[in-house]
């Protein structure tokens, strides 16, 4: 069943098919790239009660499959195949986590005899993912205690990066009655709890009721990316209705703020401060939150940077960012114990600058530049790629990077400053040092 | 201007020889949004001993990486602003052969060339920015000197090579750099930054004589005079020391193993030498090897082991590292499979395996524009077009891969630099 099929500006072909309710395909077909993707993911609602079960699902698919039962003999049909990957992933778009695998291989137009790539990939892929190996009718208890221990050091780990943990920190604590305030990995204590049988579970809760986004970058037909794919779509289960992420609410920031402050042994405090956008990329309006959100902070030429940063040296860093699917923004900084008021001052009155249209149009223009050229670098990279039609795949958006940069080039200054009125500090949370 | 296609590949590159002697060439990318410009000179970190106006001439270490750093500075500013401003990406490195400047833009490729190929050729020091720049670079490698994966590397070299250059840290010592001054870095610029060392790479779809145009505008007119250097004569075919240790704070061993290998000639023999090499390390320890499962399920090594080959001039080796609580049994281990492949030989259907795995990496390598940049600058130096290695990948035999690990893969010319936890010292 067709749907859409465009041309973009590289010369690139985009399909999406839904093949079945709730299974879809996004093919990009192109001749630019020597190697070809395939990624197959499986879409929930972010839960606080599944995501660590979901997250483990792909790493322990990884480990062995019934025809490539440990590492070793799955490294090698990986070598067989031009030393091919296939990477287990764990995202979070919006609302909804994706996990699954990306495969990157060498593209069937490079192989030494002629010889094809892409379906024994792909079946290798439906293998991964349909086959695993078992012991006892569900997964391999070793493999699930070594998995479920890595995972539980990713999740530890995420406060090695303060910088990261306190961007973590903040959305927890503002949409702490949202979904969006789970982490993608979950959290230590719902780890623990999983067990083989209990993990078995969840996957054929995932093959049978979970939405799948399979996709493809490449230079092979159509028609052969569909017949690559059938195994794989074949293989899982037909009956039962796949759910479907909705879109996440908008919420209100509160007044007055949160204020959240935590203790840890660092040596540098990390100031992290989430605004309400009320916008998020499904609104008209998106394009023009793009740049308001690059002349603040988004770029090394921005208010943030240029001012915080440069000429008050009042922070090491400092920088904003948008969460696309979400109405959320995040002001990130590293300063001084000290100086964290004059900070937050300082990056609030930034904003405002904003707000009232005191920016210069290089200002606008050089923000204007570097947003179009990230989105259109974008087409050049197939990782990249990949990533942003997973993401318009979870929100049922179909605009393509060219597309949405074609909108940004048209956004009048008026459109910025009415997108950054809108922005509001919902919760501010400080990280601090031990007495 | 000649265009070359490289069917295999799916590349057609565009070569040129300017009348002042730099060669140019313009890997045209159609349907890409970015464009890639690298420059570069055939001038590294070893390079510290050379001829010049007929005499030689001895220059302290790391004068290469302090020129790369200054080069940046113009008489109006920082060029590095200049492009940033354009929305490009700039940077530079310096590796112990050559010394390369490039950025990546979506737009305005042109300006940026003219901005990247005027303040890489138009030197502008002061020893006021000089002396600056030395407390700069002494952080930077007191940096390195703190960094044990950096000493391990070191270490090793020491162990394998009696006197080549590679043997030298590519930043120099605290002490070397303090020797630097304006005067020592303009004459090895004009030593070194002639059109006749230099090389531009370009990777985009993008105008391949308008290319030529820039290059011909902003570039000197005179060719300048290939530079003789010396490396010290050459190496016995022994490890120069089969072990050395150190101790610093990790929090477990770490190792550099390694095997002193014939050097190769320029020319094809250079890259089938790289390439043979590296089929050896996989056939020898990579992931789906034998050895490496045994190792690993012995937990002598983790998923942080890796190996490569590295040919440069005067000398070539096979190095492999990371950390493990027993380095020395490791080594004992490497010895013995390698002892075991020169009297069976390589077992075939992983010899097979193999050779498309390290093939299809090198193909999807060319994806990045910044590698196939870099490396058709490198092997333009070494003497061979880098595209052609499907051609010279296709001649390699499995005999090759054996012979070239029963010859180099040996307890004399094995080297072992381990790095333990402890107070460092």
């Amino acid at each position: 069943m067709l749907e859409t099929e465009r041309m973009d500006c590289s010369m690139m072909k985009v399909t999406r098919l839904t093949l079945r309710p709730g299974v879809h395909l996004t093919a990009v077909q192109t001749k630019k790239f020597k190697s070809s993707v395939l990624a197959a993911h499986f879409l929930t609602p972010l839960s606080a009660q599944d995501a660590a079960r979901n997250a483990l699902v792909p790493m322990v698919l990884r480990r062995g499959t019934a025809e490539h039962p440990d590492l070793e003999t799955l490294s090698a049909a990986l070598d067989e195949l031009y030393g091919g990957s296939l990477e287990p992933v764990v995202r979070k778009k919006g609302e909804a986590q994706c996990v699954g695998f990306v495969g990157s291989f060498l593209d069937d137009a490079y192989t030494l005899e002629g010889e094809r790539v892409l379906e024994p990939a792909a079946e290798l892929l439906a293998e991964v993912l349909l086959r695993p190996y078992t012991q006892d009718g569900a997964f391999c208890p070793d493999y699930t205690r070594q998995e479920k221990d890595n995972l539980i050091d990713r999740i530890r780990a995420q406060v090695n990066d303060k910088r990261q943990y306190a961007q973590l920190r903040v959305v927890a604590e503002m949409c702490g009655d949202e979904p969006f305030g789970v982490d993608r990995l979950g959290s230590e204590e719902s780890a623990r709890a999983i067990d083989a049988q209990g993990l078995w579970t969840q996957y054929q809760r995932l093959l049978g009721e979970a939405q799948v986004e399979l996709y493809y970058c490449g230079s092979a037909e159509l028609e052969r990316v569909q017949a690559a794919f059938a195994p794989l779509v074949d293989g899982l289960p037909a009956e039962g209705t796949r759910q479907t992420v909705a879109r996440p609410a908008k919420k209100k920031a509160p007044r007055p703020p949160r204020r959240v402050e935590e203790r840890l042994d660092v040596t540098q405090g990390k100031l992290s401060m989430g605004f309400r956008t009320n916008t998020d990329a499904w609104d008209e309006q998106y394009p023009a939150l793009t740049l308001a959100n690059a002349i603040y902070g988004g770029t090394t030429t921005s208010k943030l940077f240029m001012n915080v940063r440069e000429k008050l040296s009042l922070c090491y860093y400092a920088s904003s960012g948008l969460m696309k699917y979400k109405d959320v923004m995040l002001v990130s900084s590293g300063v001084e114990f000290d100086k964290v008021g004059q900070a937050e001052g300082e990056i609030l009155s930034q904003l405002y600058k904003c707000q009232t249209g005191d920016f210069s149009d290089d200002e606008l223009e050089w923000a204007r530049r570097s947003v179009v050229s990230t989105l259109l670098t974008t087409l050049d990279t197939q990782s990249r790629l990949e990533d942003y039609w997973l993401g318009q795949a979870a929100a049922g958006l179909e605009e393509g990077p060219d597309q949405l940069a074609d909108r940004v080039e048209r956004v009048t200054r008026e459109q910025v400053v009415t997108a950054a009125q809108d922005l509001t500090l919902d919760t501010v949370y400080f990280l601090k040092g031990r007495e | 201007m000649v265009s070359k296609q490289y069917p295999r590949l799916g590349e057609t590159v565009f070569h040129e020889i300017l009348e002042n002697g730099l060669h140019i060439y313009v890997d045209r990318r159609r349907d890409f949004q970015k464009s890639y410009a690298f420059f570069a000179t055939n001038y590294g970190g070893m390079d510290m001993r050379f001829r010049l106006d007929g005499a030689w001439k001895n220059t302290p270490a790391g004068v290469a990486h302090f020129l790369e750093h200054k080069m940046f500075d113009t008489q109006d500013g920082n060029a590095l602003q200049d492009l940033a401003a354009n929305g490009a990406s700039p940077n530079a490195f310096t590796s112990s052969v050559i010394t390369g400047y490039f950025f990546e833009s979506t737009d305005k490729f042109f300006d940026n060339l003219e901005i990247l190929l005027s303040f890489v050729s138009i030197p502008w020091f002061t020893q006021e920015s000089v002396d600056k720049e030395q407390g700069i670079i002494g952080q930077e490698i007191r940096m390195v000197e703190d960094d044990p994966e950096n000493q391990v590397f070191y270490a090793l070299m020491e162990c394998l090579y009696d006197h080549h250059p590679i043997r030298v840290p590519i930043a120099g010592t605290q002490e070397s750099i303090a020797k630097i001054t304006a005067g020592t870095l303009y004459s090895c610029h004009k030593a070194f930054y002639i059109p006749a060392n230099m090389v531009l790479t370009v990777a985009g779809d993008v105008d391949p004589e308008q290319v030529c145009a820039v290059a011909r505008k902003i570039l000197p007119q005179e060719s300048g005079v290939p530079i003789d250097r010396d490396y010290g004569g050459e190496e016995d075919q022994r490890a120069a020391a089969g072990e050395k240790e150190l101790t610093m704070e990790v929090s477990s061993p770490i190792f550099q193993l390694g095997f002193k290998c014939d050097p190769a000639v320029r020319g094809e023999e250079w890259l089938r030498r790289e390439l043979t090499g590296e089929l050896a390390c996989e056939a020898l320890l990579g992931s789906s090897s034998p050895l490496y499962a045994k190792l690993y399920g012995e937990g002598l090594i983790n998923k942080n082991f890796g190996y490569g080959f590295e040919v440069y001039p005067g000398c070539a080796l096979m190095a492999a590292g990371g950390e493990s609580r027993d380095p020395r049994k490791v080594r004992d281990a490497v010895l013995a499979e390698a002892q075991r492949l020169a009297r069976e030989g390589v077992d075939a259907a992983l010899f097979a395996r193999i050779k498309k795995g390290v093939y299809g990496a090198k193909v999807r390598g060319l994806n990045s524009f910044e590698n196939a940049c870099i490396q058709l600058a490198q092997n333009h130096f070494a003497g061979v077009e880098y595209f052609r290695f499907p051609e010279i990948f296709d001649a390699i035999s499995q005999a090759d891969v054996e012979d070239c690990i029963r010859r180099w893969v040996t307890p004399e010319r094995c080297g072992l630099a381990v790095v333990r936890p402890g107070e460092a010292g």
